[in-house]
């Protein structure tokens, strides 16, 4: 069995960190599973954890008033889930649910919180990874935006 | 330069404004020929004439298929020929996606929009010689589940062995397959980027993303091929209209390797 900083270094937001980096936050991290439609987090609660995916799929899911609820992004194998966690106020801004069964890691958001304010370095370091992550989904924000399917020549 | 007539012999709505056309030649005995990527200058009599790309089978003479988007005058009047009426047909013309260089390769097929439409001739002709390739791959995209072409038959596509991954900008909750956008999809695809060809068509800011997202994997540009849609009116590169640098994109294209056509997607206003 692998033990939790083995299973952070497959997960390629952590993947070239240091082993004592990787023990460090392994402290925070536990192996959960969810059932196919199980809701992971609810918009508006307290965002005190965030998820890497090891195996499955997560759609972030928007409720909207007088129209149809929609998915606004499914989430894969080694995607990272949430950073509210991060910011104040701390809560949920969709609701997060299990496509399938699913495996992750959960990782308790104050526990990191905590080291990253202990540990100035390793603040840093977690900081640019998730800069990465959230750089890369507001990309393909913007791509959908361009709303490249709506307009155009027949082809 | 003169028209054949084709009768249409099928029509069928694919989405709210997209339809299938299946026509039969007339005037050609022997079907009409043609290779995966090609395209047809499809006219309405009285309407006008429009580049088309055929999204038929190769292997089915007989029958020439055409999707078509109804977004102007002509293209509506082709989208509301019922079984029975006349068009008129010039091509095939223009270049072909270079199957032969994905034979015992790696070939991963990425689709936007009614994109798929010119590279569905490419997927029959992959479903009909499967182990020519090692992973055969379609990563296609669209904006919602509504507009997505093809349904039914990409659910045959796969059980007939070739790997579907759909993508959606957005999407009811339940949707069963991804929502997010085409680039995405190619960063967790399964394949051997060192050996791979890819084939890309659908809107050009989702081709230039998309070619940059295969390349940035490690595939290598002269192997991402893209097919580029212009103003095309002549379809033999006389009149200039679909002229994009050096090229004209109806004599020398539309299927251009990436890496020829990549200096045009950084143009600014063309």
């Amino acid at each position: 069995m692998k033990t939790m900083d083995a299973l952070l270094a497959e997960v390629p937001t952590f993947a070239g960190m240091t082993t004592p980096q990787l023990e460090f936050i392994a402290g925070c991290a536990t192996n959960v599973r969810a059932a196919d439609g199980e809701r992971l987090f609810r918009e508006g609660d307290p965002a005190e954890v965030f998820y890497a995916i090891r195996h499955g799929s997560v759609a972030l899911e928007l409720h909207l008033p007088a129209r149809e609820s929609v998915t606004i992004d499914t989430l894969h194998d080694g995607d990272l889930v949430g950073w509210s966690w991060l910011f104040e106020p701390f809560r949920w801004e969709f609701d997060g649910r299990a496509r399938g069964d699913v495996a992750l890691i959960r990782f308790d958001g104050a526990c990191l919180r905590g080291k990253c304010d202990a540990d100035h370095e390793l603040g840093y370091e977690l900081m640019s990874r998730f800069s990465r992550v959230i750089i890369s989904r507001l990309q393909a924000t913007r791509l959908r935006l361009l709303d490249v399917y709506g307009v155009g020549a027949p082809v | 330069m003169v028209p054949e007539r084709f009768r249409v012999a099928d029509r069928r709505q694919e989405t709210a404004d997209t339809w299938t056309l299946e026509l039969e030649p007339v005037d050609r005995p022997g079907g009409f020929r043609f290779r995966p990527g090609q395209f047809t200058m499809l006219y309405a009599f009285g309407a006008g004439e429009v580049p088309i790309s055929i999204s038929g089978d190769p292997a089915v003479p007989e029958r020439l298929v055409h999707t078509v988007r109804a977004v102007g005058a002509a293209s509506g009047a082709i989208c509301r020929a019922e079984p029975g009426r006349m068009l008129g047909v010039r091509g095939p013309f223009g270049s072909h996606w270079p199957l032969g260089d994905a034979d015992g390769r790696d070939l991963v097929v990425v689709a936007g929009g009614i994109g798929l439409a010119p590279l569905r001739p490419v997927l029959y002709e992959i479903l009909g010689a499967r182990e020519r390739f090692r992973t055969a791959l379609l990563l296609y995209g669209g904006r919602q589940p509504d507009q997505l072409l093809y349904s039914q038959e990409i659910e045959e596509w796969r059980e007939r062995g070739l790997d579907v991954e759909v993508t959606v900008d957005i999407a009811p909750v339940g949707w069963p397959a991804g929502v997010g956008v085409v680039p995405d999809l190619i960063d967790r695809a399964r394949f051997d980027a060192d050996e791979a060809v890819a084939f890309v068509c659908g809107p050009e800011p989702m081709i230039r993303f998309s070619a940059e997202a295969l390349i940035a994997r490690g595939v290598r540009a002269d192997r991402v091929h893209v097919s580029m849609e212009r103003n095309m009116k002549c379809a033999v590169g006389h009149c200039g209209h679909c002229q994009l640098g050096p090229e004209f994109v109806c004599r020398d294209g539309p299927v251009f390797t990436f890496e020829r056509m990549r200096a045009a997607f950084g143009l600014r206003d063309v």
